[in-house]
């Protein structure tokens, strides 16, 4: 591990100026996934700014009647918050459904959205890595890469994002507030996260210094009917091959809305909207979830290891409708 | 003829007398034993599978405060004895697989010793590697003999003509991946120099036989040379003696006086500290129109290392499972660069008969006959393998209660027949077997010390088996007397020798050494012995050796759960039935079972090392990516014993439990799994990529 400076802020605004001044550093929250990648030297910063204290640890109502979720809430906090369970039950689902309870104490909404990639060569730093080094090549293209991308890879990067707490929030649209050197803004989560294209060490569109402050979600809608489902190599601690969080409104048998978004499909959480498009105003029936997966699905593009993620993301995808319009 | 220990503790299920300062912390392990200021070894690895090293410049990391030094291969002590390529550790530049340790840093804390670790920078001239083991390779060739001393082919009868004039048929091949062993505690040594002599804490499996290697490859004295090991967090046959060990020690030797603590990080365990190979393996079964075998034929292809050869004996249960009338088995190796394979818990057992019960289930359904019966029809009456009679064999049984327990009884033979919800269900059977083994080079101490108290002394060692517990209750009944009057002594190589904790012999081997010396006592001090009153005694050979097959036998049952939609496969429940002869404590056994068939199920559906061929090393070298089963992973345990008395195999009937939960899990989960979805996966681990269609 490199040596490292450790800093303390007073509030949100010192801390944004100290990392600003410092090109290098990194802000530090539950450090689950920060830290290894530090004592891997994966990940080499020369200070990290403490800010676990600084953001809201709360969950708070909005005047709309959607819900700020504070960057410091915990993933176990957020999980079990009765709101959340109630109205949108497919982010508890998705936050239950990662990592250890261990873990899940402490390591907080802001940091879950930044989680790195699990690519096994980015992990590796005696293998070549755009991610990690860039210019130096993607070992996963021809290499190891069963739980590697199907959807938005470049020559670059096939990596995926490991989060399944984000993949509900792309299926709520949920809105990442930030406060940063110039500023504070609110961000879709749509937009939050970027396919690798040129610059894959770039996961997210948040500038050098940015902190996540809050998550908003919107007023609940029908996304009381949704469920997070995740398949995974075994029932402990696994990352995802494919999840998928949907949210369905079904009226007379018909599909009147409907949000899906995929995990461990593409370097971001992946918003199914091909698959929501092809719903809409359509029976809510097997044919019509199954004819949309697979319309999403066309423009999958498996490499050498994870062809399976293609009959699995469309099963999963197929199976969870069902469930959510009350059938099996 | 032995006649049995009057059993009286043996047979107890007492809780582990180790178990309190486990859960409390005071059980130290090799890295906890405390020392003031000592030092910490981080390694470098090299980066490329093979080549020369040109050049080492450690310059900044000497020039980091705290750095001790850097150990290369330009100046490390030399070692006595080199023969041994995998222990030869920084005595010349040549790299012989990625991941080799090719300097080690040493400093005044781990933190400055892996940074300045990082630092060093390390030049090769590289060359082509060659790490795929493929069955079409030109070069693959018959090694002298096998592990444990087996012949490498056997031939009994004409296969050729049984296979081709059998009524039914099977060639089948089965694969089996690159696993590594890795244990909770890492492989941990403290190495300490004082006054010539070499004292090590270590986390092994076998302290002498450690401490004689150690001995040798330096050049001391075998007496100047000691191993401390009272506790071992797992070992599963990966803690004998590798590399890591000799740096640790050679690095001592730069700082005498001062400590040197060197544990490995989860990852520097998938190089250098084994793993099981790779294997590739061809079965043929020819059977009757009554479903009685006629030709049992397989074919083992392996991995071993370019630097020193380790040939996986994993045909060798064919050679004794089934009656047939004609057996061909054959194991061919590869030689790569890549880390010497080594011991994985049932090494040769766990593969083979994955390969061979997965057989055995698909020609049962050949033959259409149900798989207990179908094995229970093949039952041999004598070992084939050495002609001799089994000194016991309840394989019968174990299958027989096996199926009543589990409820097999009116099983729909029919795949893909049953599902609940979206689950498909299945169930699957496999037969267990392993050797029973008996090490020689183990001697025990018995001292009376006075108020009804007796020291037994023996440098056995614990990897978690329970062996305090057992070996404290093999010795009160051997001497007559309660285990709250033995005071058992062990893991340390100061105490009488021992063999090594492996091939399930532990109890075998240093029960009958404690089992004779206490025989030894009580001839000489009679029951009223007198305070300081001693004897010792080694391991005796066993009589009855030559005289009987010995093996432990078992049946696993497993049923299956395949999501429909994901391929996701769940283990609910599982019975396993042994004959394991005397079980000296049904408690400890029933953990190692229930441990060994996790491992299995860790097997069947998990576990692989992923070799990158263009890099040379495992990938996937951390268990967020290498996965084992943990709790919610696994279903249901019912284990139970056929009680056997088995006057043949040791004074106290045992046959060893370490390894057989493990043997024919992997297969019983394929056959549920096949059952369940009507896929056959012949190549483990069974992952959701293989049944979604």
């Amino acid at each position: 591990m490199k040596p490292f400076r450790y800093d303390r802020a007073a509030d949100i605004a010192g801390a944004v100026a100290t990392l600003a001044g410092e090109p290098d550093g990194m802000f530090l929250a539950g450090g689950t996934n920060l830290v290894d990648l530090m004592k891997l030297d994966v990940m080499t910063p020369d200070v990290l700014v403490d800010v676990r204290c600084l953001t809201s640890a709360e969950i708070e109502d909005l005047p709309d009647g959607g819900l700020r979720i504070g960057a410091a809430v915990t993933n176990s906090e957020l999980a079990a918050d009765r709101k959340i369970r109630s109205s949108y039950p497919v982010l508890s689902q998705a936050v239950l459904a990662g990592a250890s309870g261990q873990l899940r104490n402490l390591a907080t909404t802001g940091g879950n959205l930044l989680q790195r990639t699990r690519c096994v060569y980015f992990y590796d730093t005696t293998t070549p890595c755009n991610k990690r080094e860039p210019g130096t090549g993607c070992s996963a293209l021809e290499g190891c890469n069963k739980d590697h991308a199907i959807f938005g890879a470049s020559r670059q990067c096939v990596a995926t994002h490991p989060s399944d707490m984000a993949v509900a929030m792309t299926a709520l649209d949920a809105v990442v507030r930030v406060q940063g050197p110039s500023g504070a803004r609110a961000i879709p989560i749509t937009e939050l996260y970027r396919l690798p294209n040129q610059e894959p060490e770039r996961d997210t569109t948040l500038d050098h210094a940015e902190l996540i402050t809050a998550v908003d979600l919107p007023p609940p809608g029908f996304s009381s009917n949704s469920r997070y489902r995740k398949a995974r190599e075994r029932a402990s601690y696994a990352f995802a091959l494919v999840s998928v969080a949907a949210a369905v409104q079904v009226r007379d048998g018909v599909v009147r809305d409907v949000r899906i978004a995929l995990g461990g499909v593409a370097h971001k959480p992946w918003r199914a909207v091909k698959a929501e498009e092809a719903l809409r105003g359509w029976p809510a029936a097997e044919e019509s979830f199954r004819a949309a997966a697979e319309a999403e699905l066309e423009g999958a593009a498996p490499l050498r290891d994870n062809a399976y993620k293609v009959p699995l993301a469309a099963n999963l995808m197929t199976r969870t409708l069902l469930d959510l319009s009350g059938q099996r | 003829m032995t006649t049995l220990i009057e059993r009286r503790a043996i047979g107890a299920s007492i809780d582990r007398l180790d178990g309190p300062q486990k859960v409390t912390g005071t059980a130290r392990y090799a890295y906890e034993h405390h020392f003031d200021n000592p030092r910490y070894l981080f390694p470098v690895q090299s980066d490329v599978a093979r080549g020369w090293v040109t050049r080492i410049d450690a310059s900044a990391a000497v020039a980091l405060p705290g750095v001790v030094g850097v150990l290369t291969h330009e100046n490390a002590p030399r070692l006595a004895d080199t023969s041994d390529r995998e222990l030869a550790v920084l005595q010349d530049g040549w790299v012989a697989f990625r991941g080799q340790y090719v300097a080690a840093v040493v400093a005044e804390t781990l933190e400055i010793a892996s940074y300045a670790a990082s630092l060093v920078r390390v030049s090769y001239d590289e060359e082509p590697h060659d790490v795929e083991l493929r069955a079409d390779r030109d070069n693959l060739y018959a090694p002298a003999q096998v592990n444990a001393g087996y012949p490498t082919d056997t031939e009994q009868g004409d296969f050729d003509l049984a296979f081709s004039s059998a009524a039914v048929k099977l060639d089948e091949t089965y694969g089996t991946p690159m696993e590594h062993n890795n244990p909770m505690e890492p492989h941990t040594t403290v190495a300490l120099w004082e006054a010539g002599d070499l004292k090590l804490y270590e986390s092994t499996q076998g302290p002498n036989w450690a401490a004689e290697t150690i001995a040798q490859v330096i050049g001391l004295d075998p007496g100047r040379v000691r191993i401390v090991s009272p506790y071992v967090g797992g070992g599963f046959g990966s803690k004998t003696l590798h590399a890591n060990t000799i740096l640790a020690a050679l690095a001592a030797q730069a700082v005498p006086g001062s400590p040197v603590k060197f544990a490995l990080t989860r990852q520097q365990m998938f190089s250098g500290v084994g793993y099981r190979t790779p294997t590739i393996q061809r079965i043929r079964l020819g059977a009757d129109a009554d479903g009685r075998l006629t030709a049992t034929s397989h074919n083992v292809i392996a991995q071993t290392a370019k630097t020193k050869e380790f040939a996986e004996q994993a045909a060798v249960p064919t050679r004794t499972m089934y009656s047939t009338q004609s057996r061909r088995t054959t194991h061919r190796l590869a030689a790569l660069d890549v880390p010497v394979p080594s011991w994985m818990r049932a090494p040769g057992e766990a593969p083979g008969m994955f390969a061979l019960e997965s057989a055995m289930d698909e020609m049962a359904i050949k033959c259409g006959l149900d798989p207990v019966g179908f094995r229970i029809r093949n039952e041999p009456e004598i070992d084939a393998s050495t002609g001799l009679p089994y000194s016991s064999r309840n394989l019968v049984a174990c299958l027989r209660e096996g199926a009543r327990r589990f409820g097999w009884g009116g099983r729909d033979p029919r795949p893909r027949a049953r599902q609940q919800d979206r689950w498909h269900i299945g169930t699957g059977v496999a037969a267990s077997t392993f050797p029973v083994i008996r090490l020689p080079g183990s001697k025990a101490r018995i001292t009376y010390v006075g108020d009804s108290r007796y020291v037994v002394e023996i440098a056995a060692t614990d990897i978690g088996t329970g062996a305090w517990t057992a070996l404290t209750q093999i010795a009160a009944d051997a001497l007559g007397c309660g285990a709250d009057q033995i005071d058992l002594r062990i893991g340390d190589t100061a105490l009488p020798e021992a063999s090594v904790a492996g091939g399930s012999s532990g109890i075998t081997s240093w029960g009958s050494a404690i089992f004779e010396a206490a025989r030894v006592f009580r001839t000489r001090n009679g029951h009223s012995p007198s305070e300081g009153d001693q004897a010792e005694a080694a391991t005796p050979d066993n009589p009855e050796g030559g005289k009987y097959a010995m093996y432990a036998f078992g049946a696993c049952f497993a049923e299956a759960r395949v999501d429909a939609d994901t391929g996701e496969v769940r283990i609910p429940r599982m019975t396993g039935v042994f004959a394991a002869g005397k079980i000296i404590n049904p408690k400890a056994a029933r953990s190692q079972i229930i441990g060994g068939m996790t491992m299995g199920l860790g097997m069947a559906l998990h576990e692989e090392s992923l070799v990158d061929a263009r890099f040379g090393h495992v990938q996937n070298h951390d268990f967020a990516s290498y996965h084992i089963p943990a709790s919610a992973d696994t279903g249901q345990f019912d284990i139970a014993w056929i009680q056997e008395d088995d006057t043949h195999v040791n004074p106290m009937g045992s046959k060893g439990v370490g390894e057989i939960g493990i043997v024919g899990t992997a297969a019983a989960i394929a056959n549920a799994v096949y059952h369940a979805t009507g896929i056959r996966v012949r190549d483990l681990p069974i992952t959701p990529a293989k049944l979604l269609r």
